[in-house]
């Protein structure tokens, strides 16, 4: 009696979807990989498949966070990519003109200018967005067009590559024998946690999600708040941008980042984050950005062509979605939809909100 | 013009200064569009005149270089006017370019043929995105999205390297000219225009077009007024589907390859086109007519680039971002007029 309860309990918990495709998708490399488990130590550094799924899956897991606020207000950044790259390139940049590539308070005053760009695209995205009232898609629509160009700019059209010890620790270095990414993004996801659960803060932007007006009819600044997580994510997202560069010693200003907004949205879109807005869950988020690591590195391990990638990650999409849409669960599980039927007014009214957003 | 483009005249716009009328005005994104092109091309002409900037050819060439992008400006149009959003028109472009070269170089099928099916095959794939997006009540923008990694991930499965293509019928097309007497149009450019023809009559002249303008004007409305919602919506991703495809053969016939790589981010080229054309990315809102505008004004910059020679090709994506941010911030001031 109680194992069914229990069982539905769990099943019923937003994160028991996410994790339960991240574990099925680690045991498919079993059979191919059989070490995929696996994790030693060389030269005082922990080696293994799950190590690097967490180190190649940092800056996704990053952007995604950063993502996950600015859906749960009902908004969507599309520039993340761009501002990748634009923090990419104006620290490589730095780094690279001066005479000492090694000094620490080179590299800590090029990664502050780095960010200092991002956190400029973030105001300018929430400017438009809360400020002007554009819809999200579009008005960050301009720095996802704009950005590249401007990143080349700053590159010249080139790569810059670059040759600094420092700088090369956050993306590619190690730290008490882990990736030190892997702190890096430890850290901002525990900030992120504390600042959004343990305080209003969280409270606040899922009662923007839901409904910006009545958030501010009721006192909460809905435009400061969106503001905030807008510049939040651009910090986020120029993070990753240090930490790809970092990892390749290298600014592509054309390809660093490149399709990151998407991924980032799958992983929060897969981590149970409604596109509407109005409730968030940072823990699937990262989930998300775990899976969708992991299936490229499932993909490159079982020895589908790699090409094949793409397709993949269509298919998730499409899966989840259809999975969190409640009309597709209403005509493919027939026997809860028909005594859900007459509930279908509401239904309409349901898909109200969904139209402002599209 | 059609019922739902008229703006209500309200007591207070009646006092309004002039400006403001003109503000309220849904026909003025498009005259500044077609204003700034103007006033872009009389400056090309000042700046240029030595390098034979004025020549008739310069401008025909505009057509001809951004066929296969107004094609698919025309599709993301009707996709953006019933109030959604296609973000899988540059993958589709891409596919499409490597099915026909695939098709033609690599199975030996006849261009005939293939034209047929890979026109088949993008309708198909966005009847299915607008299938999913009705039924299901799913965005469009995170449909759109996995149509765009699909496609982009076929083309790959198709081939890894670009397929070069010898067929003498393609080449025969690419180099086909038409005379117009000042200078000439390409195949594409002529296909192009056709198809820029039909969506304006289709879109201003029928009743599909006002179902459009209706769905993307007030969904709601539109359905409790007894319009055939999901036809319509799903009708308009099979047009843009089709548009992709066609602007996918367009883009073969001009660049004579098929590549997984071609076309990347051209739906953002779309949608900047169809936004600086003035149409409203709320939807409900538009003219086709703005999209050419839109294209123009894309293709000039790209021109000037190119006659400056000093400037880099990524002012081309530094001005199209800066155009898109004027133009959002018109459409803005003229919706915050419209409210009030």
């Amino acid at each position: 009696m109680t194992t069914p309860t229990r069982w539905r309990a769990l099943t019923r918990h937003h994160l028991f979807w996410p994790v339960a495709v991240l574990v099925a998708l680690l045991l498919v490399n079993v059979p191919f990989t059989p070490g995929f488990f696996a994790i030693h130590m060389t030269n005082g550094h922990l080696y293994g498949s799950l190590v690097s799924i967490v180190l190649f899956g940092s800056p996704l897991i990053l952007v995604a966070v950063g993502m996950t606020l600015v859906i749960a207000t009902g908004g969507i950044d599309l520039s993340v990519g761009a501002v990748v790259a634009i923090t990419g390139a104006l620290t490589c940049s730095y780094i690279s003109d001066q005479a000492d590539q090694n000094s620490l308070s080179g590299v800590f005053l090029a990664m502050g200018i780095g960010l200092v760009a991002a956190v400029v695209c973030g105001l300018w995205n929430g400017f438009l967005v809360a400020r002007m009232g554009i819809q999200p898609i579009i008005a960050t629509l301009i720095i996802m067009v704009a950005g590249r160009g401007v990143a080349q700019l700053i590159t010249d059209g080139q790569i810059i590559t670059i040759n600094s010890d420092p700088y090369q620790l956050i993306g590619g270095g190690y730290w008490l024998t882990l990736p030190f990414s892997i702190f890096v993004v430890a850290a901002v996801v525990a900030v992120t946690v504390a600042l959004t659960r343990r305080t209003a803060l969280g409270l606040l932007v899922e009662a923007v999600g839901g409904n910006a007006e009545a958030s501010r009819l009721v006192g909460i600044r809905s435009r400061r708040i969106k503001i905030m997580v807008y510049v939040f994510c651009a910090l986020c997202a120029g993070i990753a941008g240090l930490m790809i560069s970092s990892n390749t010693s290298a600014a592509d200003g054309n390809n660093a980042g490149l399709w990151i907004e998407l991924d980032a949205i799958l992983a929060v879109v897969i981590g149970g984050t409604s596109l509407l807005g109005g409730r968030f869950s940072i823990g699937g988020t990262v989930i998300g950005a775990l899976v969708i690591q992991t299936l490229t590195t499932t993909i490159y391990t079982i020895g589908v062509p790699t090409q094949t990638n793409l397709v993949f990650k269509a298919a998730v999409v499409i899966v989840v979605c259809l999975l969190q849409s409640p009309k597709f669960r209403a005509k493919v599980f027939g026997a809860r939809a028909r005594s859900a039927a007459p509930a279908e007014p509401a239904a309409v009214a349901d898909a109200a909100p969904k139209m402002e957003v599209s | 013009m059609s019922a739902t483009t008229r703006t209500p005249t309200t007591p207070e716009s009646r006092t309004a200064s002039r400006s403001a009328r003109l503000l309220g005005d849904r026909r003025l994104p498009v005259l500044v569009t077609a204003g700034l092109f103007l006033a872009m091309y009389i400056a090309g002409l000042g700046r240029y005149q030595n390098y034979g900037f004025g020549e008739p050819q310069v401008f025909l060439n505009l057509f001809i270089d951004n066929s296969y992008l107004l094609v698919a400006a025309v599709g993301a149009t009707f996709v953006i006017m019933s109030g959604g959003i296609d973000l899988s028109v540059g993958s589709v472009i891409g596919f499409t370019t490597m099915l026909t070269a695939w098709l033609v170089e690599d199975v030996g099928l006849p261009l005939l043929l293939v034209v047929p099916i890979s026109l088949g095959v993008g309708a198909f794939g966005g009847f299915l995105m607008g299938y999913v997006i009705h039924n299901f009540e799913i965005q469009p923008f995170i449909v759109t999205l996995a149509g765009l990694f699909l496609f982009r991930g076929l083309c790959l499965v198709i081939s890894k390297e670009s397929i070069a293509i010898t067929d003498s019928a393609v080449s025969t097309l690419a180099e086909t000219r038409i005379p117009l007497g000042l200078g000439d149009l390409s195949i594409g450019a002529v296909v192009a225009l056709v198809v820029l023809g039909v969506a304006f009559y289709v879109l201003h002249y029928t009743r599909f077009g006002r179902r459009v303008y209706a769905i993307g004007g007030n969904e709601q409305s539109a359905l409790l007024m007894g319009l055939p919602l999901g036809g319509t919506k799903i009708a308009v991703y099979t047009m843009s589907g089709f548009c992709s495809a066609l602007a996918g053969l367009l883009f073969m016939l001009y660049i004579q390859s098929g590549d997984p790589l071609h076309a990347v981010g051209m739906e953002l080229d779309a949608i900047a086109a169809v936004v600086i054309g003035g149409t409203l990315l709320t939807g409900g809102s538009g003219y086709v007519l703005g999209t050419l505008f839109g294209v123009l004004v894309l293709g000039l910059i790209k021109s000037i680039i190119q006659f400056e020679g000093t400037l880099s090709s990524w002012w081309t994506k530094i001005a199209t971002g800066v155009l898109l941010c004027a133009f959002i911030l018109v459409q803005r001031a003229m919706t915050a007029r419209k409210k009030t």
